[in-house]
């Protein structure tokens, strides 16, 4: 074991599973996982949507007691009733939503509940000592001072993390960490992996994205059906026997073929010096049948400039036409009618109503046409959703709550509704955020028969590959305005990925 | 389809047995409904009498009206504390008109602009919450201290000498004195109000759109609905619903006594209504037919009190208590389904 690079108050911890299991309302989520995580490696778990993974690190972080089995700590048997518990024995769990306090600085929030006090107030400057001792310890670049909600999620995440060191942990769980992040911010996180993993500490990473497990860990377990396929060294895998173990097959091509635009396509959507907030004077042009992909680093404006397509921010200036028809009007309900239709970025705060059923979900958008005089009829929407649904491959009673389907379903649900609305431009933003292996190739060949059947679709994504994968052309946005347009043999990753991060002052020859 | 096998797990993970599948959560209401319901019949025969019941319905009428129409403010997103209020003030618009104009045409313009003026208040609460952006706990409790004062200031013009607003014009009593069928009118207005508002809230496309609201605004929005003007005609209905309701108790009384106390009661009785009946306060869950469940469930238990002569002092105990257990069960529920 690598022990002389551990410090002092990360005691290096020996996590073992034998034969666990978890079952929710009787049907088995977790079964017979026999698991070592060796001390100051990172240990990636991969696996689809429903596989365990989330089940199986919430277990490890106290969120979750094992029903059968038995949890190891350095030779402890162990079962942890709280988060708390499983921290005390320095095992912490970065959540998906992060639990900090917006309103406090990075130091309050990194010592919140343990702040250092004499007579007892906090002592500012005891505080900002112990941060910035700690920060360095663990190889942190960040102000002490910054007011966190004004922070990127990124940062954010440190600041996360910065707690849990400061409360001794040494095993640090992240779920999903930079499924909410940019191509920069993912990169940052991965050297905060790397660092932790260097200053001794174990870190379980959760994660959709193969090309990052393989990356940064050094041993990946895949989990199918709540049961442990295998658990090797990174260095033995590649992406494709990972899917292969997750899927149980292979998956072929990740993105279906580009089908070519035909030559006398009509424009189907142009934009014209549109100027919004977060949107400084952009114009493109979209034909019918042509997938363009909107690419760029989070925070660029490629969800404003989408949203002013929409009607769904104030316009301060410029024109939206969607099949020559003058979008006037910039109102959701003008972009409508005019049959352009999009996806938000979040699925969950601005897609789906999720306490309500699939089928209501399904047809919100479109519900007028299916209640002459303002009354629902049932018949036929109930048939509406069903035959939308069935496009989308998403089976099942549409009387449950959307909230009950796997995030690659919920996503597709969003496509039904879609394609009730979308009739001339679809704008997909983060398609497949939060999505598993499985269903993204799904939702991509959805994307794909869309353009087919003659619709001009915006691809908005966060991954380069995926635009690249989809895309017919690139535009490249950066400080909301498109700075850099690639077609054909440009497409590369290295193009958009130099003119996303050009420099803004050399960016005049972009 | 490439997905069959990430789609089969979900599937099985999430098809529930028959037991599992009876909304348990939504029936929450009925059992303890059913429960005081079976054991006040037994405890006193005075109970389920036609007099009993019929008397106990009444009372409520106008409560109820408040009531389901609040139901849909709630399930939109807001909350609205003026009902009392404009209860009070549509009651003293409607009085003064009657004795100012006399005669019928009194009446008619006194029921008219009663509602009316529950109706406008109702508008300015949803512009008020929703366009100006003020939280609508807020906006509807400043509100509610403004209509107060306002009535105060419009009954002085009713009123002959010292005491209260009296009206004691027949052709306006007749509302309350008449009984079609032999169940009074208010409970007749009630009803029908009651299944109007749950029809439309079940399948109307406007009721699919204040769930929408309540549940998620933003995507709701982005859906293309017209999210500020659902809330706000949610707001107009309890308005007008509260409009209607002083109208009518002013008939059954008939006079207004001159207290905010009795404001402050119906709006806390209406809240306390909606919630026992199991429509969540963050919006987006509820039904209408719950909130007719909730209110009679307390009535019941006050008339219980009365007929098993236990002491009033109790009644507010006993309700304080079952509120907490009714919105305690619906956060555990919540937590349990995620």
């Amino acid at each position: 074991m690598p022990t002389e690079t551990a410090h002092a108050d990360a005691p290096q911890l020996t996590i073992e599973l034998r034969g666990v299991g978890k079952s929710f309302g009787g049907t088995p989520v977790l079964q017979d996982i026999d698991l070592t995580i060796t001390p100051g490696s990172v240990h990636g778990l991969v696996g689809e949507n429903g596989a365990g993974k989330s089940t199986l690190s919430k277990i490890v972080a106290g969120l979750y007691t094992a029903d059968e089995g038995t949890l190891v700590v350095d030779g402890d048997e162990v079962s942890f009733g709280s988060p708390r518990e499983a921290l005390d024995r320095g095992i912490a769990a970065i959540a998906q939503e992060l639990a900090l306090v917006p309103a406090l600085t990075v130091a309050e929030n990194v010592f919140l509940g343990r702040e250092p006090r004499s007579f007892g107030f906090i002592n500012r400057r005891r505080l900002r000592r112990a941060f910035v001792e700690l920060a360095a310890r663990a190889g942190f670049d960040l102000d002490p001072d910054r007011i966190v909600g004004t922070m990127r999620i990124a940062d954010q995440q440190k600041v996360e993390i910065l707690r849990a060191l400061a409360r001794g942990a040494s095993v640090i769980i992240m779920d999903e960490p930079t499924a909410a992040l940019s191509g920069h911010d993912t990169e940052l996180l991965h050297g905060v992996v790397r660092q932790l993993a260097a200053s001794g500490r174990t870190v379980v990473l959760v994660s959709h994205y193969l090309h990052e497990v393989l990356e940064l860990c050094d041993d990946v377990t895949i989990l199918r059906d709540g049961r442990l396929i295998r658990t090797a060294p990174a260095a033995d895998e590649t992406e494709a026997t990972l899917i292969e173990g997750m899927l149980g097959r292979s998956l072929g091509s990740v993105f279906p073929d580009k089908v070519p635009v035909p030559a006398d396509a009509e424009e189907v959507l142009v934009v014209r010096d549109l100027v919004a907030p977060g949107v400084n004077g952009v114009s493109f042009s979209v034909r019918a049948g042509e997938i363009v992909g909107l690419a760029g680093l989070v925070g660029a404006g490629r969800s404003e400039i989408a949203h002013a397509i929409f009607g769904a921010v104030p316009r301060e200036g410029g024109t939206v036409t969607a099949g020559g028809r003058d979008l006037a009007s910039p109102t959701i309900g003008a972009a409508l009618r005019g049959g352009v239709f999009l996806i938000p970025e979040s699925r969950k705060e601005q897609g789906l109503v999720l306490q309500r059923p699939i089928r209501e979900n399904v047809t919100l958008s479109n519900l007028a046409e299916l209640a002459p005089g303002g009354w629902i009829r049932s018949g036929a929407e109930r048939r509406e959703a069903r035959t939308m649904l069935d496009a989308v491959t998403v089976t099942g009673d549409e009387r449950r709550a959307v909230s009950a389907l796997s995030g690659g379903n919920q996503q597709k649900v969003l496509f039904a509704r879609a394609l009730q609305r979308a009739r001339r431009v679809l704008i997909a933003d983060e398609p497949t955020r939060g999505v598993d292996v499985g269903s993204r190739r799904s939702i991509y060949d959805l994307i794909v028969a869309q353009a087919r059947a003659g619709i001009g679709v915006v691809v908005i994504s966060s991954e380069v590959e995926e635009v690249l994968g989809l895309a017919h052309r690139i535009l490249v946005v950066r400080g909301g305005r498109i700075v850099a347009e690639f077609e054909g043999a440009e497409l590369t990753e290295e193009n958009i990925l130099t003119a996303a991060f050009a420099d803004p002052i050399t960016s005049e020859d972009a | 389809m490439s997905n069959t096998i990430g789609m089969k797990t979900v599937e099985v993970a999430k098809t529930p047995n028959a037991w599992q599948r009876i909304p348990w959560r939504s029936l929450a209401i009925v059992f303890p409904f059913l429960a005081v319901f079976i054991a006040l019949g037994i405890g006193s025969p005075a109970f389920l009498s036609f007099y009993n019941v019929s008397n106990v319905l009444d009372r409520q009428s106008g409560i109820m009206i408040v009531a389901v129409a609040s139901t849909l403010v709630l399930i939109a997103g807001g909350i609205d504390l003026s009902v009392g209020a404009i209860y009070m003030l549509s009651a003293v618009v409607c009085g003064t008109l009657i004795l100012r104009v006399g005669g019928v045409e009194g009446v008619v313009a006194g029921v008219v602009v009663g509602v009316l003026a529950g109706l406008a208040v109702g508008v300015v609460n949803g512009v008020v919450s929703t366009y100006l952006k003020i939280n609508p706990l807020i906006a509807t409790l400043a509100m509610s201290f403004i209509i107060l004062g306002l009535t105060k200031l419009i009954s002085q013009f009713g009123k002959e000498g010292i005491g209260q607003l009296r009206v004691d014009v027949e052709q306006f009593t007749w509302i309350a004195k008449t009984k079609p069928l032999g169940v009074s009118l208010p409970t007749w207005i009630a009803f029908v109000i009651v299944v109007i508002l749950a029809v439309v809230l079940w399948r109307s496309t406007f009721g699919r759109y204040v769930y929408a609201a309540g549940g998620n605004a933003e995507a709701a929005r982005l859906a293309g609905i017209r999210v500020n003007l659902v809330r706000i005609s949610t707001f107009a209905l309890s308005g007008f619903a509260a409009g209607l309701a002083g109208v009518i108790d002013l008939a059954r009384v008939p006079s207004v006594p001159e207290s905010d106390a009795i404001a402050t009661s119906l709006t806390f009785t209406v809240l306390a209504g909606i919630v026992v009946g199991g429509t969540s306060i963050l919006g987006g869950e509820g039904a209408v037919w719950r909130t007719v469940l909730g209110i009679l469930f307390i009535a019941m238990l006050y008339n219980g009190f009365t007929l098993l002569r236990i002491d009033p002092l109790f009644q507010g105990i006993a309700l304080g208590v079952i509120i907490l257990l009714a919105v305690g069960f619906d956060a555990w529920s919540r937590l349990r389904r995620r």
